[in-house]
């Protein structure tokens, strides 16, 4: 029931999550915030079994950190993708295999792009204008296809993620109340009110 | 799909879970050598990270040998990559098309295990996999020329992948000639 998604604009990009934690039928809590900074410019989103999903993001967060510190550089957001995504596929055919769905958005100072990669629990990625998982996938999809464009301005991107989330608070069965909303971009990571 | 001294090979480019469609951006072959190529369908994590290992196995080769893998040996490789993983395989099954020294085709299917089949005609997987070979039945024929190849090949995979509702949504071809390789990507029906 969780919904994490998020898209591409001009020099940014632009996230959402549910801030909805439920345990069975009930809510337990509504201002969680379901994504971790890799670095500076790099955002992991993430959803799926509880306590799977914070454990891997933190394992992924800290070991993007290690690389830094080992190798003086930061890594590229495809270079996090790719770790990360290996990392998934490894992992699918132990005992017991993390339960993850991500999306990993970042900003790369070198090339100036943003960019968005969408990794399911078995470990496939994809890099994508806009991505999203669980049930919201199935509303949103259509509304990128048709709204967005690979340049949209903040102020566009905050419009169309009003609609996204309008969708979701009128179409979807679920309650979802509260989306924490963040972008990235050169100056990092913020999270916005829309 | 072979010809005359060319040989060629193609995908569609949908990655989807069940009947929804996440990327029509999604790459499946990849270059091995000058005059090989691997494709790979099926789950979409085992093809990627088979990618991922062939690239290492290939660059290991190259560097050990200081000279690039046949067409042949790149298939027994991919092969008793597969075989590894006899009891826990990776869902997929790759195709390895290629010129060999004397730019003679060479075309090779496999299963998930790595049981290969070498073909002097054509060779098809994923989902499509009836529709194609029915596709190639009736539009190849043998000894045909670059050109003639690559228009065989495009109304091979897009009259295929039109009969199944799970592939398509574009389709890249490569024609490979003893001077270089032709890639192009074909617009399809996108529903």
């Amino acid at each position: 029931m969780e919904c994490i998604f998020g898209f591409t604009g001009k020099d940014f990009v632009m996230t959402a999550t549910d801030s909805t934690v439920a345990q069975s039928i009930l809510i337990v809590k509504s201002t969680e915030d379901k994504s971790r900074a890799l670095s500076k410019r790099i955002l992991l989103l993430f959803a799926g079994e509880s306590g799977d999903t914070v454990q891997f993001a933190e394992f992924i967060q800290r070991n993007v950190r290690l690389y830094e510190i080992r190798n003086g550089v930061e890594l590229s957001t495809k270079s996090a993708a790719t770790f990360t995504r290996r990392e998934l596929a490894d992992n699918l055919r132990s005992r017991k295999q993390y339960s993850v769905n991500l999306i990993l958005a970042g900003y790369d100072l070198t090339t100036e792009l943003p960019s968005l990669y969408q990794l399911d629990y078995l470990g496939s990625s994809v890099s994508a204008p806009f991505a999203a998982h669980g049930y919201a996938a199935h509303f949103l999809f259509s509304i990128f296809d048709r709204y967005h464009r690979p340049d949209l301005s903040l102020e566009e991107a905050k419009a169309l993620m009003k609609m996204c989330v309008g969708e979701l608070q009128r179409r979807f069965l679920v309650n979802l109340s509260h989306f924490t909303v963040k972008v990235v971009d050169k100056d990092g990571i913020r999270e916005i009110a829309i | 799909m072979s010809g005359k001294n060319c040989v060629a090979i193609a995908s569609d480019k949908r990655f989807g879970v069940k009947y929804l469609t996440i990327s029509m951006e999604f790459p499946k072959m990849f270059q091995a050598t000058d005059k090989t190529f691997i494709g790979i369908s099926g789950l979409a994590t085992d093809v990627q990270t088979l990618m991922e290992r062939f690239r290492f196995k290939i660059n290991m080769y190259r560097m050990n040998e200081e000279r690039d893998f046949e067409p042949i040996t790149l298939a027994n490789m991919v092969s008793s990559t597969l075989y590894e993983r006899r009891f826990s395989p990776y869902f997929v099954e790759p195709i390895v098309a290629g010129l060999d020294k004397n730019n003679n085709p060479y075309i090779n299917g496999m299963d998930l295990i790595g049981c290969s089949t070498t073909a002097c005609d054509f060779a098809a997987t994923g989902t499509p996999e009836d529709q194609l070979y029915g596709t190639c039945e009736a539009l190849w024929e043998p000894n045909l020329e670059p050109e003639e190849l690559f228009e065989t090949i495009s109304q091979t995979i897009m009259s295929a992948t039109n009969r199944d509702c799970v592939s398509g949504w574009g389709a890249v071809v490569h024609v490979i000639t003893p001077e270089r390789v032709i890639t192009r990507t074909l617009k399809t029906r996108m529903d």
